[in-house]
């Protein structure tokens, strides 16, 4: 039907490759970083007295690793195939998608000398210091315009619904990143910001819920969008939904970032607004999370014999769990138990083992083979392996944050009949300890399923070789 | 509060902007015939 022309140009894949590979490599770097902290909240002797190993310093290590090395690279990586694929053209600008990833890896590379060192600017999820900061921006706006010119050069008339997502993550973050990390320079690696109390608070998690919104979900929804349907070889479930589902997604996110700061400074109406919008959210994120399993209507048994599949289709599960749980938490009686608490990081991890983690792995098993010119990966059996791994680890982990959570809420908020606390802080702390170490050992599992995907990843790489994929003749289309 | 000052101005710009993108993909013609491009990508290669 649109068999490749003869001299038919091809896709620039190289830097796919080059992104789809690192994604990997910063996977089990990143969540290696997250085992150890974890081991030290449960011992932490682990420390060993050395400042560098310090828990203050490795948790923004472990936090940028996974979220802009990992995630970022397998977000990069993606977009550049599906924008390529979709738009039936070759990357525009090449050589700036080079330096996307080269400058890109420099980050990532500067992060992990700068953190452990101490150099910290102290804004969560936006440690980095003002030098890295400026690469950061160069790095992006190289990234915004491969991306959007290749759009404008597209030979598909139509958009496909995964760029939108794609191009919404890259101009958010961008706008994000100005707005955050502005800040006055004193001196090299040192600078403060260019808010002060709280007002720096509100600008920070206007940046960091919107960071959640549009890095941690509108890019893995392009993901999602584009890989599920070709895993599944059927169409999205609803294409004006998946419509639908974006615009109110992007209308909606960015009013809720209030919700990280109940019962602080802020004016009170701010924090409503702030709940009011996070209740909202759940609405868009439950369609496209519905949008995405019904893609396997008709089609369930795929399930069962497909493990790249499963990996799809659970991340989109614990999408659905974290986009409920999210809300309720950001009511503020719910808040004012769960603030605080490791509650908090259990949210956080179910929707980042199970929906960034799992999603990402399930695309970049897609992808790797077809970059390598094999037909599926080395092994089917240890996709299999990683993937049970993995889910029983998020299980552990999850429970064990809820559990430690809730407890820690109660003990804190206790009160004797004479009005003093029930338990003192550390008694919170001891209480805690078992679920310190259930949470290792699902960290633990999660990992080993990474390191068997390393190994995988490397054997399909080793027994195939990098191929030229040719652009198909465009084909006539209304 | 003086952030607010900066940051609802800030958002309700972007929403109009969003608005915008939306009114032109509408006016493109983005929209029409819609399911016929969730089956495309499966035939591309």
């Amino acid at each position: 039907m649109n068999e490749p022309t003869v001299n038919a140009a091809s896709y620039n894949d190289t830097v796919v490759r080059q992104f789809s590979l690192m994604a990997v490599v910063w996977g089990v770097v990143g969540m290696l970083v997250g085992v150890f902290i974890a081991a030290q909240l449960a011992w932490p002797e682990l420390n060993f007295g050395i400042p560098w190993l310090s828990y203050g310093r490795l948790r923004p290590l472990h936090t940028n690793a996974v979220i802009f090395a990992f995630g970022g690279c397998a977000l990069i990586g993606t977009s550049y195939y599906v924008v390529q694929r979709t738009s039936q053209v070759a990357l525009f600008m090449p050589k700036l998608a080079s330096f996307t990833f080269w400058g890109w890896q420099a980050v990532i590379v500067a992060a992990a000398i700068s953190l452990p060192l101490g150099y910290t600017s102290g804004k969560e999820y936006a440690e980095l210091e003002w030098p890295i900061d400026i690469l950061i921006t160069a790095v992006w706006v190289s990234y915004a315009i491969v991306f959007f010119g290749t759009i404008g050069i597209r030979k598909v008339k139509h958009i496909y619904v995964a760029n939108w997502f794609y191009g919404a993550f890259i101009l958010a973050v961008a706008l994000l990143h100005l707005v955050n990390s502005a800040a006055i320079p004193a001196g090299f690696m040192k600078s403060y910001s260019a808010y002060a109390g709280v007002q720096d608070a509100m600008v920070q998690w206007w940046y960091g819920h919107n960071a959640v919104g549009f890095f941690l979900t509108a890019g893995f929804l392009g993901m999602m969008y584009y890989f599920i349907p070709k895993q599944a070889e059927r169409p999205v479930y609803s294409y004006r939904l998946s419509i639908v589902h974006f615009w109110a997604l992007i209308f909606t996110y960015m009013w809720a970032g209030p919700h990280h700061l109940h019962y602080t400074a802020l004016p009170d109406w701010t924090q409503s607004v702030g709940m009011v919008f996070s209740l909202i959210l759940l609405a868009p994120s439950w369609g496209g999370m519905i949008n995405g399993i019904m893609t396997l209507s008709g089609a369930w048994h795929k399930l069962r014999d497909d493990p790249v599949l499963r990996f799809l289709i659970v991340s989109l599960s614990f999408y659905g769990m974290s986009t409920f749980e999210g809300p309720m938490m950001s009511i503020k009686t719910v808040n004012a138990l769960s603030h605080y608490t490791d509650w908090t990081v259990g949210h956080v991890h179910s929707g980042a083992l199970g929906w960034v983690g799992l999603i990402s792995m399930g695309s970049l098993y897609y992808l790797i083979p077809r970059l390598f010119g094999q037909k599926r990966m080395y092994s089917v059996k240890a996709i299999e392996l990683h993937f049970w791994t993995a889910t029983i680890g998020i299980v552990l982990y999850i429970a064990a944050m809820w559990i430690a959570g809730v407890m820690q809420g109660l003990m804190w908020r206790a009160v004797n009949a004479d009005g003093t606390l029930t338990y003192t802080f550390v008694e919170g702390v001891k209480a805690t300890y078992p679920f310190y170490m259930i949470r290792v050992l699902g960290g633990l599992l999660y990992l080993t399923g990474m390191l068997v995907m390393a190994w995988n990843t490397w054997m399909t790489v080793a027994n195939g070789r990098a191929v030229r994929a040719s652009i198909p003749a465009v084909v006539a289309h209304a | 509060m003086d952030i607010l000052f900066v940051l609802i101005p800030l958002s309700v710009v972007l929403a109009f902007a969003i608005l915008g993108a939306l009114a032109w993909a509408v006016w493109r013609g983005q929209f029409d015939g819609v399911e016929a491009e969730g089956e495309r990508i499966l035939r591309e290669d």
